[in-house]
């Protein structure tokens, strides 16, 4: 049943959709609400306040996603405030269907969903390429151009591409 | 001032002393940065040091909550004097050459892939479990990747084999202080904060002695553990990790940037 459109139920979706378009900072295709990482927005004595989730322990880019997300509730008339959500924690499942298309339209090749060879030495998930949709990809190196990808490459076209890694 | 001593929480000293352990090791694996062997592992060494730096964070944010005397995660990392961190032995010492710093990595991520583990499904601690759901899976990166390096160090050249055999010499007295745990964590374990770490011993030997086998080699008897860190006894190499490491706060005290 549609709640009634009081005035702080069309605050509440205005921030949200204000907070919803930043762009993440390392993989601008896609936004913090594809990602997961902005779990709510609500307002509380009329301070906008973002709920926002780190993605990894160690991501260098928590804090400006953080600071683009107060920006945008302030250029949309918000007073606001950023909460730090810890529980529970993130992984890639928290990227939304269309997350994962607009990471792969970009370039990226999606996390796969409960992958779980990650204590398996020389395991290997079956990675498909995000041009070609060729299943004979080879992992180039664990580490990517950031904390959160892997590189690899596509035996089919030849393109080296990234993969959003699974945790 | 009157001069009485703060009494610390066990849980306070419990979270100190993770999180120390992360800082030292993060500092560690990052002084490999724009040194390793190749750009790949540049960017591994990078990327782990990043993680467990991460991890301390959190918990010197967590640890200074809960002490709630003022003190911020930064105070905690740079204004402690070398007595007063409880990092195990282990995650001090220097790096070596590539197959010491991978060997080293190992031992501790078998230590806390486990631990983690147990915080994020049995923790009565909110926090700590959300610390934990992130640094399990981290941790289970870095079991798998320093764990196809010790197989190939092993398993590879006479001169690679022979590396890693020196570092497991070098740096596998060190592992029994990840068990010893401590008076705060032991606390911590009966209120179910925290794991009892004696309890973690089995996994730690089986993920060792499998990796060990694919890699050719042998798993050493310790007849001699090295220990101290817990209650700040530290090698001569930890003034000179903290020298580095502080050397802003203390050259310019209450630098920000
Ligand atoms: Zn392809």
């Amino acid at each position: 049943m549609a709640k009634p459109a009081t005035t702080d139920n069309l605050d509440t979706a205005r921030a949200w959709a204000a907070a919803a378009a930043v762009p993440d900072p390392e993989v601008p295709c896609v936004t913090v609400a594809d990602l997961g990482i902005l779990r709510d927005v609500t307002i509380e004595d009329g301070v906008a306040v973002a709920h926002v989730t780190p993605t990894y322990s160690g991501c260098p880019a928590v804090l400006a996603i953080e600071l683009a997300v107060e920006a945008a509730l302030l250029d949309a008339g918000f007073e606001a405030r950023i909460e730090r959500v810890m529980t529970p924690s993130w992984t890639t499942d928290w990227i939304t269907p269309e997350g994962s298309e607009k990471l792969r339209a970009y370039g990226i090749a999606p996390p796969v969903r409960g992958s779980n060879s990650k204590m398996a030495l020389f395991g290997e998930t079956v990675i498909t390429c995000p041009r070609c949709g060729s299943s004979e990809t080879t992992k180039v190196s664990e580490f990517g151009s950031t904390a959160c990808k892997a590189h690899y490459t596509c035996k089919a076209c030849a393109e080296p591409f990234d993969y959003f890694k699974c945790i | 001032m009157t001069g009485a001593a703060i009494t610390h929480s066990h849980q306070f000293e419990a979270v100190l002393q993770l999180a120390d352990d992360h800082l030292i090791l993060g500092q560690r694996v990052s002084e490999w940065c724009g040194h390793a062997p190749m750009l790949e592992e540049d960017l591994g060494l990078a990327n782990m040091a990043l993680d467990l730096l991460g991890q301390s964070r959190a918990l010197y944010a967590y640890a200074a909550e809960i002490e709630g005397a003022g003190r911020s995660e930064d105070d905690l990392a740079f204004l402690r004097l070398e007595r007063q961190y409880l990092n195990c032995l282990l995650v001090e010492r220097p790096n070596g050459d590539f197959a010491h710093s991978i060997l080293r990595q190992l031992y501790f991520a078998a230590f806390m892939h486990p631990f983690w583990q147990w915080v994020s499904a049995n923790s009565t601690d909110e926090t700590l479990r959300g610390i934990a759901g992130k640094a399990e899976k981290e941790m289970a990166y870095h079991v798998r990747h320093c764990g196809e390096w010790v197989v190939r160090l092993g398993d590879g050249t006479e001169k690679s084999a022979h590396r890693i055999k020196a570092a497991v010499v070098a740096l596998h007295h060190y592992t029994d202080e990840l068990f010893q745990g401590s008076a705060a964590m032991a606390t911590c374990a009966e209120d179910a904060i925290l794991p009892d770490v004696e309890t973690l011993r089995p996994v730690w030997t089986a993920t060792i002695t499998n990796i060990f086998a694919q890699a050719l080699l042998e798993v050493p008897d310790v007849a001699h553990p090295q220990t101290g860190g817990r209650i700040g006894e530290h090698g001569e190499e930890m003034g000179h990790i903290l020298a580095e490491l502080q050397y802003m706060q203390r050259t310019y005290p209450n630098l920000q940037w």
